[in-house]
């Protein structure tokens, strides 16, 4: 390999430490990104110089249609599909890092004459082309899974069987086996192909048991795998800029994964093999009693007359387009002096920090977005709170009701308010299929509609 | 415990991973004891090295991300790892085999719809957040 080549390579990484690094704040976020995209042009630039290119036409098909794809998707997908697109292109990653393990193992291992290779695939190298082709395979298929549940092709509740645990465990330990032979030379180089379709399968079986509303864990934790596959690739190709990237994607994923189940009180091996996540309607207080209404002109009325605000988005907010809406309220009581501020939770949205970008999406300004801790002690001296498409973030059930599938979760203390404003389509409970005790409490308001609808009607009633 | 939970597990499953495949590469081959080993790959050690120092700097850098660019974050890494561009576009210009050009073509285009789609909407939805003028 050329030496300008590995110095190209140097400065890729370089460029992706400092790329990630720049992302710390909002400000410097952007630079960051065009950094790591020009590290990423580098490393492009110094693998064309590669001797062992000769031909180019795969090259460049593949280059203009992924890349065209690429574009298309990152120019019309609206941001509410953003766990989709991660979802795709967690599997397309994967994807690639499995192809070329197989490609590699191909022209080295299986018909070493005919492709002139004079590399000697090494124990060492089998067993981590083992590696590559398991997790970038079972990273394709649990991808597609993921963005079916997400999607809503595939139903989001767990699909479980008795003993799956085990399976899915022997099924894991079979995949291991089929690498350590592969490695002793008991089985044949072809069985590489074996490894390849056995991985498949487990990424379906792995994913299929876990609820959507576990899905941000899911995608969270496939982005570590395809960081991982293409660490793995770089093992095999003895290159260090794969190695670093993959090591940095891959604590990326691993870390936010740990985050999203610490924001839900979960355990990692709770979200994988728990089966849970679904909207299980678990008897108990059915009785709801009924809640207070008010109407828009009454809600107007306690929105003008306070002097702190707080609005607490749900992710039904940006379902139902009312982001722009709300922003139109939050202005006009901000014009008036009004102090306007929103409250974040952990795991509004569906994926992690989903709900800064739908809200950014509607140009709400970021230092309006409070994260929850910082926000919390802020709720007792609020006047209003206005909830909106939030449900479970804001239980009070999950600070006493042991038992309760959200007990322990953190929440947002918006029942500690003055008085709560909550915009809701009906009494209905939220992913965790519980019901809101807070909706009941005497500081609390319903305001039963459509949460476009009732947002706009707020706004024109507030501006006249 | 969090904060340093994380690079452990990360480096011992890197350990164990190629500690592993050393291990059966040492029982596979009696004859070879564990200087031979390293003296066959000299780079295997040297590229533990890199991984392990990579996944350490990982979790200092991402821990200091505010969650509100975690999506920010997890697409942009996602651009990042569409860096398997480098393994594959070697595999799609090989002279031969020809299904080394078909599987490395396809890869190309998988890894180049991350790196192309990953920064752009990275840049598009950064492009968003903006301060409140005050």
């Amino acid at each position: 390999m050329a030496a300008s080549i590995e110095w190209l390579y140097l400065a890729a990484a370089v460029l992706f430490i400092l790329g990630i690094r720049d992302l710390s704040s909002a400000e410097t976020a952007r630079r960051g990104n065009t950094l790591a995209a020009i590290g990423m042009l580098l490393a492009i630039i110094g693998t064309l110089q590669h001797q062992a290119i000769v031909r180019i036409d795969w090259i460049i098909a593949g280059m203009v249609i992924g890349g065209l794809i690429g574009l298309l998707m990152a120019v019309y997908m609206p941001m509410t599909a953003m766990p989709e697109r991660i979802a795709i292109v967690n599997g397309l990653g994967g994807a690639a890092s499995g192809l070329v393990g197989i490609s590699e193992v191909y022209r080295h291992v299986i018909v070493p004459q005919a492709a002139g290779s004079v590399v000697t695939f090494d124990a060492f190298h089998t067993g981590v082309a083992g590696f590559e082709i398991m997790l970038g395979s079972l990273t394709f298929s649990g991808s597609m899974i993921a963005y079916g549940k997400l999607r809503g092709l595939i139903s989001g509740s767990p699909l479980t069987y008795p003993g799956q645990n085990i399976v899915n465990v022997a099924w894991l330990v079979g995949m291991l086996a089929v690498i350590s032979g592969l490695v002793t030379g008991s089985l044949a180089p072809e069985f590489f192909f074996v490894l390849a379709g056995l991985a498949l399968v487990f990424g379906v079986m792995f994913v299929l048991p876990i609820g959507g509303a576990d899905m941000p864990v899911v995608i969270a934790l496939l982005n570590a795998y395809s960081g991982l596959a293409a660490a793995a690739t770089g093992f095999v190709l003895n290159n260090k800029v794969l190695i670093i990237a993959g090591a940095l994607d891959g604590s990326s994923g691993l870390l936010l994964s740990l985050l999203m189940c610490k924001a839900m009180n979960r355990s990692i091996t709770n979200v994988l093999f728990g089966a849970v996540g679904a909207a299980v309607s678990s008897g108990g207080s059915t009785d709801q009693g009924d809640p207070q209404t008010i109407s828009v002109v009454e809600a107007a009325e306690r929105l003008f007359d306070a002097r702190r605000v707080i609005i607490v988005p749900g992710y039904g907010m940006a379902a139902a387009g009312a982001q722009f809406a709300v922003r139109e309220v939050a202005d006009l009581l901000k014009s008036r002096g009004t102090e306007v501020r929103y409250a974040i939770h952990p795991v509004a949205g569906r994926m992690p920090g989903h709900m800064n970008v739908l809200l950014a999406d509607a140009n709400v300004p970021y230092d309006d977005l409070v994260e929850m801790d910082e926000i919390n002690p802020d709720f007792a001296d609020t006047d209003v709170a206005l909830v909106m498409g939030a449900n479970d973030t804001c239980n009070p059930a999950a600070r006493h009701a042991e038992g309760s599938p959200i007990f322990g979760m953190p929440i947002l203390d918006v029942d500690q308010t003055s008085q709560v404003i909550v915009i809701k389509r009906s009494m209905s409970p939220g992913f965790a299929g519980i019901p809101n005790e807070m909706f009941l409490a005497p500081n609390c308001h319903m305001l039963f509609g459509d949460g476009k609808q009732v947002a706009e009607q707020l706004a024109e009633t507030l501006s006249l | 415990m969090r904060s340093i939970f994380l690079p452990t597990i990360t480096s011992v499953a890197a350990v164990l991973l190629v500690g592993g495949c050393g291990g059966t590469l040492l029982a596979a081959d009696p004859a070879s004891g564990p200087p031979t080993a390293t003296a066959e790959h000299p780079d295997l050690l040297v590229l533990l090295y890199i991984f392990v120092l990579a996944s350490f700097l990982g979790h200092q850098l991402i821990t200091r991300v505010p969650p509100l660019l975690h999506t920010p974050l997890m697409s942009g890494t996602n651009a990042i790892s569409g860096i398997s561009l480098v393994g594959s576009l070697v595999a799609a210009g090989l002279a031969e085999p020809l299904l080394c050009n078909v599987l490395g073509g396809v890869a190309v285009g998988c890894a180049m719809c991350n790196v192309v789609g990953g920064f752009a909407i990275t840049d598009r939805m950064l492009a968003k957040f903006r301060k409140a003028n005050r």
